[in-house]
């Protein structure tokens, strides 16, 4: 192995050495500073006599007296079972105290793309005991649905929540209610510690993290190490997932953390910058970790994504939200307002969406009446919130009678069906049950997107009753 | 994509840089477009700048691990796609890779790299029927046999364009490879039931016609308010959720097409297995075929290399074009262009080129607009009709229609399906805009609906157009004051032009009914919202008030039309029930 002390710049987390043999674009490279530490880093573009070489660790410290040794090899994350109930750093070293980790393999952490043909599509309902999500926005194992929160709102409540309810029905029935098939995958890029511990905590009283691996870069760890640290959490997603018949679920926070990386490089590198500064290529470079949730035909396992962003400026058309939202299949939308409301998780049914939601929901799935009962709820929802503008101006008495039970029908829906709490976990039954109630406020003939069959199952005159009577 | 049969022998270069999916050469002996094949590994390339002893190559594969020194060799020729019998009923890469076949080849569900497949299978054979004798002259584009494809689609073997043509010498029938001569010509030509043609030069056509037939796409919306023409072309704009891809799904599945390709360029993997799934399953509303009998698809979804995703959007057109010159009506979708678009800034930015509006090379607007050049009404020149229907979604940033791509398509584009965020978020499908949306085509198609579907077409939809118009102006004094302040008529307007929104634009996809609506159907759902809103307009003149009218129980019933299959009889008692019921009152 050549090694080079030829560094001729160093430039923010970037670092150009001259070479006089061949270097493979994207390689591994080991540099040793002048007190004997390693860092670790990549080559971001390869020329017959030069190198650019992007450093995970930062380059703090490097001088052009440092030696440069190319390893032969593109980055690879040691993969095993027992990888499970450990926690690494950002670079994928364990962090704690555990014995070393024995690999079963060495894979590639620039996953390769699943072939579109291989894919099987996700359809499979997975219950997170959340309404907001099971009943309006539902998940399926396979899907990629990140949470689109901001700065102080409890995102990761949300994402825990999801962590310890989320189940398959029939597997509660029975068979293989082992549970040693599901697995967690938290993946923290730059997440303050008092966040770290808020999850570790959780993980450790509910026993999950014993069917959990951690990578944990923190806020003051290394910015440029966030960009491998998703790509080591995938890596160990699809081993366990496609090799090894887990279920994953791989929670990622901080993507705008992630994403500020990206742009700190592609700055250094002087590129020219793409929309507020972040590389034209982020959404090709977003994708290439989204898209490796799925199914694949004939394997048993599935990677899950919940991703987290924090929106800055609460703005979903800034680039980070924008992009992750043309990629992912769908997202939740946390809400500063229904926060302050105090409803609990505030989570905004309205632009939130499941892209898979609807081969996912229905008979022998969830109910026959799912699909139409989410969309009534929909509609009513949202018409009930364009009603509180103008209530605000001419009153409720000039308002009509339906256009009254709308404005009703909107608190009610927030009060009940989705401030749920952080603890509560409710089965689908109770879920679209809860919607009957509430959509039982409603006249008959309201109820337009609903099949006439399954209104009159459905549909609880008393409701009609009572209102009646109590007017 | 086509394995270049035989070409000149070219001096091999040596890899200079690796940036990405850039790559640089020394002492390559290339011509720009040229495919080349990059490395040891053999990834595959195209040259798309040459400078001096350098030339610059974008690779249609990962480059990880790539070095300086490895060998580049040329081939010759630029990127080409096979065409001939079994293209439908495929899924193809962006440089027509079929991944069925890499997917055997590999032996993985991931897609490794240095693998190479040809487009059409070299080895099955198909049955081929001349359809002209020895003696016979033929020119070039002319068809000169059939081979039945598949159920839906008998494939027209043709002259290849850059042939001369002359006399038949030899006809073969018979069961053959695509590679196997089946006709000879007195020139030494010979004719294969597999021609190569490069993606990026349009296939010539005697001439352009203007569309006057509607692409009937059996969405309400888009077949009653803005229609699209039978080689005409479309922009789907919208933000993430708004309903693109669903929009472009249902034109894939319904429209009265004879071939459709469908290109996921840049987009989630999941859509692609999702029609891959589907469209075994699904019915040709016209001809009771499997769908995916008269369907290509190409997919080069958003984690696939860069470079490819670039030329996706030729690959499909080429492929479209192709069957246009047999003449048929072919409809291709790209979803999204947008992607397209970024992928030409990405590697333009890497070749530093100067960037224009927002980062995008300047030469956008002039790709753009050769693309959907490539759309039309043809007279071929075999002198048969073919039409190809170009229907493009983009994704704008931040969902901001003032963006470049967005704006340079629309530019050339005659329709324009308008998403909206507020009426996605409200469940409002398709959330096309009808306030924004156009169609240039409307008065060229309107002779063809009044022939085909009813004489008064036209006027009925005048008089939903005029009703949605009013609505937009009433509520924006209902904003301010409520409903109830609003005069009687206007208040009744209000109420019919909900049913417009609920009963007749509305529609949804994932309803197995509802999801294709014949022209018929459209017309009828529009026509008995105008029977109420006569009957109740004449009763409101009469005295009656107008809570009385909105309030009779035969008008909820409008909204459960789009679901009944057996539509004709509901509509019929349904205009019974409103119109006696109104007259009961006065
Ligand atoms: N015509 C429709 N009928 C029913 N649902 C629709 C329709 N169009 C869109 N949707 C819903 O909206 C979601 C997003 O649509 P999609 O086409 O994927 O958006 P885009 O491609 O613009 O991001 C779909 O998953 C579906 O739930
Ligand atoms: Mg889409």
């Amino acid at each position: 192995m050549k090694e080079y002390q030829t560094i001729t710049e160093i430039s923010g987390p970037l670092v150009f050495v001259e070479t006089d043999e061949p270097v493979g674009y994207d390689e591994i490279v080991e540099i040793e500073t002048g007190d004997g530490q390693t860092r670790r880093g990549q080559v971001l573009e390869s020329a017959s006599d030069y190198v650019a070489i992007q450093v995970f660790e930062g380059t703090e410290g490097i001088d052009r007296n440092a030696s440069v040794r190319f390893l032969g090899e593109t980055m690879k994350m040691p993969v095993t079972e027992d990888l499970l109930g450990r926690v690494m750093d950002g670079t994928g070293q364990p962090i704690d105290g555990g014995p070393e980790i024995v690999p079963d393999e060495r894979q590639d952490i620039v996953g390769a793309a699943i072939n579109p043909y291989s894919r099987e599509y996700p359809e499979e309902f997975i219950q997170t005991g959340v309404s907001a999500i099971d009943g309006m926005n539902t998940l399926v194992r396979g899907q990629k649905l990140p949470i689109f929160s901001a700065s102080g709102l409890p995102h990761n409540d949300l994402a825990l929540q999801i962590a310890r309810q989320a189940s398959v029905p029939e597997e509660e029935e029975g068979d293989d209610e082992d549970g040693s098939e599901f697995a967690v995958i938290f993946g923290a890029m730059g997440i303050t510690a008092e966040e770290a511990n808020e999850f570790m905590d959780d993980f450790e009283r509910t026993g999950a993290l014993e069917r959990s691996v951690v990578f944990m870069n923190l806020a003051d760890d290394p910015a440029v190490e966030r960009t491998i640290t998703p790509r080591l959490a995938l890596t160990t997603a699809e081993y366990l997932a496609f090799e090894k018949d887990y279920h994953v679920l791989v929670i990622l926070t901080d993507m705008t953390n992630y994403c500020e990386a990206l742009r700190e490089i592609g700055a250094a590198r002087e590129e020219v910058p793409g929309r507020r500064g972040y590389p034209g290529y982020m959404y090709t470079d977003l994708a290439q970790l989204y898209e490796r949730a799925g199914r694949i035909e004939g394997r048993e396992g599935s990677v899950t994504q919940i991703p987290i962003l924090t929106m800055p400026g609460d703005d979903d058309t800034h680039p980070i939200p924008d992009l992750t939202g043309y990629i992912t299949e769908g997202q939740i939308y946390i809400d500063r307002d229904l926060n302050s409301q105090g409803v609990q998780p505030p989570i905004n049914v309205l632009p939130s969406l499941s892209r898979l939601m609807d081969d996912g929901i229905g008979e022998g799935l969830t109910r026959a009446d799912h699909a139409d009962v989410k969309d009534q709820i929909f509609a009513a929802y949202a018409e009930g919130e364009d009603l509180r503008d103008l209530v605000n101006i001419v009153g409720r008495e000039a308002l009509s009678e339906l256009d009254n039970k709308y404005l009703d029908f909107a608190d009610r829906f927030e009060d009940e069906f989705v401030d749920q709490g952080f603890d509560e976990d409710r089965d689908i039954d109770e879920t679209l049950e809860l919607g009957w109630d509430l959509l039982s406020m409603l006249p008959k003939d309201a109820l337009n997107r609903i099949d006439e069959e399954l209104i009159e199952e459905h549909y609880r005159e008393e409701e009609q009753a009572e209102e009646v009577a109590a007017d | 994509m086509s394995q270049a049969t035989e070409s000149d022998v070219r001096e091999d270069g040596i890899i200079e840089s690796v940036s990405g999916p850039v790559v640089t050469a020394r002492d390559l002996d290339a011509r720009m477009n040229d495919v080349v094949y990059v490395g040891s590994e053999g990834l595959m390339g195209e040259v798309i700048e040459i400078e001096g002893n350098i030339t610059t190559i974008q690779v249609y594969e990962e480059t990880s691990g790539v070095s300086p020194g490895e060998p580049v060799e040329g081939t010759g020729a630029p990127l080409s796609v096979d065409l001939g019998p079994g293209m439908l009923d495929a899924i193809y890469d962006g440089v027509q890779r079929p991944l069925d076949v890499l997917e055997e080849k590999m032996g993985s569900p991931y897609l490794d790299r240095g693998v190479d497949a040809p487009g059409i299978d070299l080895e099955k054979t198909w049955e081929f029927e001349p359809t002209v004798e020895e003696g016979d002259t033929v020119e070039s584009g002319d068809i000169v046999g059939t081979v039945p494809e598949t159920p839906s689609i008998d494939h027209k073997v043709m002259v290849p364009p850059d042939y001369e043509g002359g006399e038949v010498t030899a006809t073969e029938s018979g069961n053959f490879t695509v590679e196997e001569t089946v006709v000879e010509l007195d020139n030494g030509e010979e004719i294969q039931m597999r021609q190569e043609w490069p993606v990026r030069s349009q296939r010539p056509a005697k001439d352009k016609e203007t569309p006057t037939e509607p692409l009937i796409s059996g969405q309400r919306v888009l077949d009653g308010l803005f229609p699209i023409a039978k080689g005409g072309t479309a922009a789907i704009p919208g933000p993430f959720g708004s309903g693109k891809t669903v929009t472009q799904h249902q034109l894939a599945k319904w429209a009265d097409a004879d071939i459709v390709v469908y290109v996921g360029c840049g987009e989630r993997g999941n859509e692609m297995t999702e029609v891959i799934e589907d469209f075994p399953e699904l019915e040709d509303p016209i001809t009771g075929n499997a769908l995916m009998d008269r369907t290509c698809l190409i997919a080069n979804t958003s984690n696939m290399p860069v470079a490819a995703r670039e030329s996706c959007v030729y690959t499909g057109i080429t492929i479209a074009e192709y069957f246009r010159d047999m003449g048929y009506d072919v409809a291709l979708m790209a979803d999204s262009t947008s992607r397209w678009a970024e992928a030409m800034r990405e590697i333009s930015s890497r070749l530093e080129e100067m960037p224009g509006e927002e980062g995008y090379p300047a030469y956008l607007s002039a790709r753009l607009s050769e693309f959907y050049e490539r759309a039309g009404y043809f007279q071929n020149i075999n002198d048969t009709e073919g039409s190809v229907s170009v229907i493009g979604a983009v994704s704008p940033p931040g969902g901001d229609f003032s963006e470049p791509v967005t704006q340079n398509t629309l530019r050339i584009v005659k329709t324009f399906w308008a998403l909206d965020a507020d009426l996605a978020e409200r469940r409002h499908f398709p959330s096309i805009n009808w306030n924004e949306s156009y169609s240039l085509y409307r008065d060229q198609l309107d002779p063809w609906f009044v022939e085909n579907v009813r004489e008064d077409w036209p006027e009925t939809r005048q008089w939903a157009i005029d009703t949605l118009d009013e609505e937009a102006e009433l509520q924006e004094i209902v904003q301010l004051v409520g409903k109830d302040a609003l005069p009687e008529d206007q208040q009744l307007t209000l109420e019919i032009a909900r049913y417009l929104r609920e009963a007749w634009l509305q529609q949804n996809a994932f309803h197995p009914t509802d999801t294709y609506c014949e022209p018929e159907k459209t017309y009828r759902i529009m026509d008995a919202i105008k029977t109420y809103n006569d009957a109740a307009f004449e009763a409101l003149e009469a005295g009656v008030p107008v809570e009385e009218i909105t309030d009779i129980d035969a008008a909820p019933r409008l909204n459960r039309i789009g679901v009944q299959e057996d539509y004709n009889e509901y509509i019929d008692d349904l205009e019974d029930d409103i119109t006696s019921e109104i007259r009961e009152m006065y």
